[in-house]
């Protein structure tokens, strides 16, 4: 292994600040992803040190890391990842069961952020009787759930079309507005244009940062 | 919390079980019919075995029954071409011995028994004349009908009186239930004195004493009126007998004095009989031998069951398997939403649980439906007992909770960022 190391991330330092909108950009292999996946939490630095709202990610145990993940953060993913066994409301109600939410309480909760979403009459519909711009409205709202200052999106338009696209990031810019912080990873110029700052990476580097 | 998380689990395991019906069920038919064979096949051995200590008890676990039987080579006392006389079986001189040595019996019942014609004004019968003492009736506790039993006064004075059984005065009395009549058996003429229920049936291959066929006289009388000697002609041939007693039943004292009595008096017969003209049977050593017997059915069922519920249990960890790898995204989504690791195997335990729990109810039922069809058409008793079902139930969950811990914890070892990747 030590031979063919790759260091996915190397030598990045940089300060993501609360209710900034960020889009990183860069070709496959760039560190992105990397990147994306250590601020979810979902990662820990080999070396170095990763921090969120002053946590040191590295320093924290398996069950430590899924409770940052279950208060402070929401994902939304490029192909939806909804759970086909569930209705709409459940799939949003998803973290809040873990949560140990009442059930009455949670099912409230859901059908106030599929409503916010615009899904409200879709409740007891499966993902799969919905479009994939719906799918993803449904993500959205299950990234809410537990009301994370950080929301981590990777890819979220890159299984729509172009309207549909649009419509997605009309609402991720709604929740930028509200003041949530999103992080978002994409290899799309324009979806990028609707950030607030953009972060250009390569081999492992921030090539480049420009802020709109 | 931790109640309404397990509950919610139930209710996602019961879902994702219902999204592929076929799979499920394919899935726990394995445990379905384990846990059906097991319930079944109980079922059946304890009715048979149910069937078989009734019948033993019924002769008594106190008794040591012997019966005269006619060895092969019947000693030839006095024969010509025509005429043979064997003579065998129990002697009086035998009860009196036994009597005499052994201070843990109870009391001895001695029979003759022998089958003639009994009439009564036109209606007449084959039945049995059972000569016997009071002490029968005292053993056999049967119901009395009508009248009264025999007593020691009819033995003394060889007195000309019988008892009947229920069935007997039905078809030799005609229905009405009244002692007083006079019944001629070979020449002589009895007093009915009373009417007794019998129990007389020969299931299980165990042969109560009585019969529904008897008459009982006292055994003075049967002495006095037939003798020893019994002539049975056939194909131009007497066959002449000479039997004293055909039966006699030992009641012990002691229940744990049963065997060991019936072990002298054995040895003590042997001493006194050149051939073995007699059988004797001890309830109590059947019954232990019934137990026993029992024991190793439920223990070879057991082993039975057991390879049966594995191979359930293989099929349904191997479904599981799959279906771990199948839900890999899920597992990764949940994960990342913030699902720890022991939620995550407990939900996959769960849905293994509630496959298995609901192959054994489906099984419990299957096997609850076959014993009726069992007892049904091919006549045999069953009885399906309630810790089978909570044997088989407790089985089925247990290899849920065995055979799903391992696709459990490969989900929980599942890396997010690898799972969110698979396809």
């Amino acid at each position: 292994m030590g031979a063919n190391l790759v260091r996915a991330l190397d030598g990045v330092t940089h300060d993501f600040n609360e209710g900034t909108f960020w889009a990183i950009l860069g070709p496959s292999g760039s560190g992105k992803s990397t990147m994306l996946n250590l601020l979810g939490c979902l990662d820990r630095p080999t070396s170095g040190r990763c921090l969120i709202d002053g946590t040191d990610v590295a320093l924290l145990n398996d069950d430590k890391l899924s409770e940052l993940r279950l208060r402070r953060l929401g994902f939304i993913f490029q192909s939806f990842n909804l759970i086909p066994q569930l209705t709409v409301a459940e799939n949003i109600a998803l973290p809040l069961t873990y949560l140990d939410w009442d059930p009455a309480a949670a099912s409230r909760r859901a059908a106030e952020l599929a409503d916010i979403v615009g899904l409200g009459e879709r409740l007891d519909h499966r993902p799969t009787e919905l479009s994939g711009g719906q799918q993803q409205r449904v993500a959205i709202a299950r990234a809410l759930a537990n009301d994370p200052p950080l929301l981590l999106a990777d890819e979220p338009t890159g299984n729509l079309d172009t309207a549909t696209s649009e419509s997605i990031m009309e609402m991720l810019r709604g929740l930028h507005a509200d003041g949530r912080t999103i992080i978002m990873v994409t290899h799309e110029p324009d979806i990028a244009a609707h950030a607030s700052h953009r972060m250009f990476m390569r081999d492992g580097r921030i090539e480049r940062i420009d802020a709109s | 919390m931790i109640g309404i998380r397990t509950f919610r689990n139930i209710h996602l395991g019961i879902k994702t079980l219902l999204l592929h019906k076929l799979r499920s069920l394919l899935t726990m038919l394995g445990v379905v019919f384990g846990v059906g064979s097991v319930v079944a096949m109980l079922s059946v051995g304890e009715g048979a075995s149910a069937e078989a200590l009734k019948q033993i008890q019924k002769l008594g676990s106190h008794n040591i029954i012997i019966r005269a039987e006619k060895p092969e080579n019947p000693e030839q006392n006095n024969s010509t071409q025509r005429t043979r006389l064997s003579t065998y079986g129990i002697q009086y001189d035998d009860e009196l011995r036994i009597h005499e040595t052994f201070s843990t019996i109870e009391r001895s019942v001695p029979a003759k028994i022998i089958n003639k014609e009994a009439r009564n004004g036109e209606r007449s019968m084959k039945v049995r004349v059972v000569g016997t003492t009071p002490d029968w009736f005292e053993l056999m506790d049967r119901r009395i009908i009508d009248g009264r039993v025999l007593s020691w006064h009819d033995e003394e004075t060889l007195a000309g009186v019988c008892v009947m059984s229920e069935h007997t005065a039905r078809e030799l009395l005609a229905g009405s239930h009244t002692t007083g009549h006079a019944l001629h058996i070979d020449g002589n003429y009895y007093y009915v004195v009373g009417i007794i229920e019998t129990e007389g049936s020969e299931a299980a291959g165990v042969q109560t004493p009585d019969s529904a066929l008897d008459i009982y006289i006292p055994l003075s009388t049967s002495r006095e009126r037939f003798g020893d000697r019994d002539v049975q002609i056939s194909t131009g041939s007497f066959i002449l007998e000479e039997v004293e007693l055909h039966q006699l039943i030992l009641q012990v004292r002691d229940l744990a004095m049963v065997e060991p009595t019936a072990d002298a008096v054995k040895t003590m017969l042997e001493r006194f009989h050149k051939q073995k003209d007699y059988t004797m049977s001890v309830p109590l050593a059947l019954l232990r031998q019934a137990k026993e017997t029992q024991r190793i059915f439920n223990i070879v069922l057991g082993s039975i069951a057991g390879i049966s519920l594995l191979v359930g249990g293989i099929g349904i960890m191997n479904i599981m398997l799959a279906s771990v790898t199948e839900r890999t995204r899920e597992i990764g989504v949940r994960r990342a939403i913030g699902a720890k690791r022991r939620q995550i195997i407990g939900q996959f335990l769960i849905e293994t649980v509630v496959l298995s729990l609901v192959g054994g109810l489906l099984g419990v039922g299957l096997g609850i439906a076959i014993p009726q069809l069992i007892t049904h058409f091919a006549n045999m008793p069953t009885v399906v007992t309630a810790w089978s079902v909570i044997l088989s139930l407790s089985i089925s969950a247990a290899v849920g909770i065995v055979f799903g811990l391992y696709p459990a914890y490969r989900a929980a070892m599942v890396d997010p960022i690898i799972a969110l990747r698979h396809e």
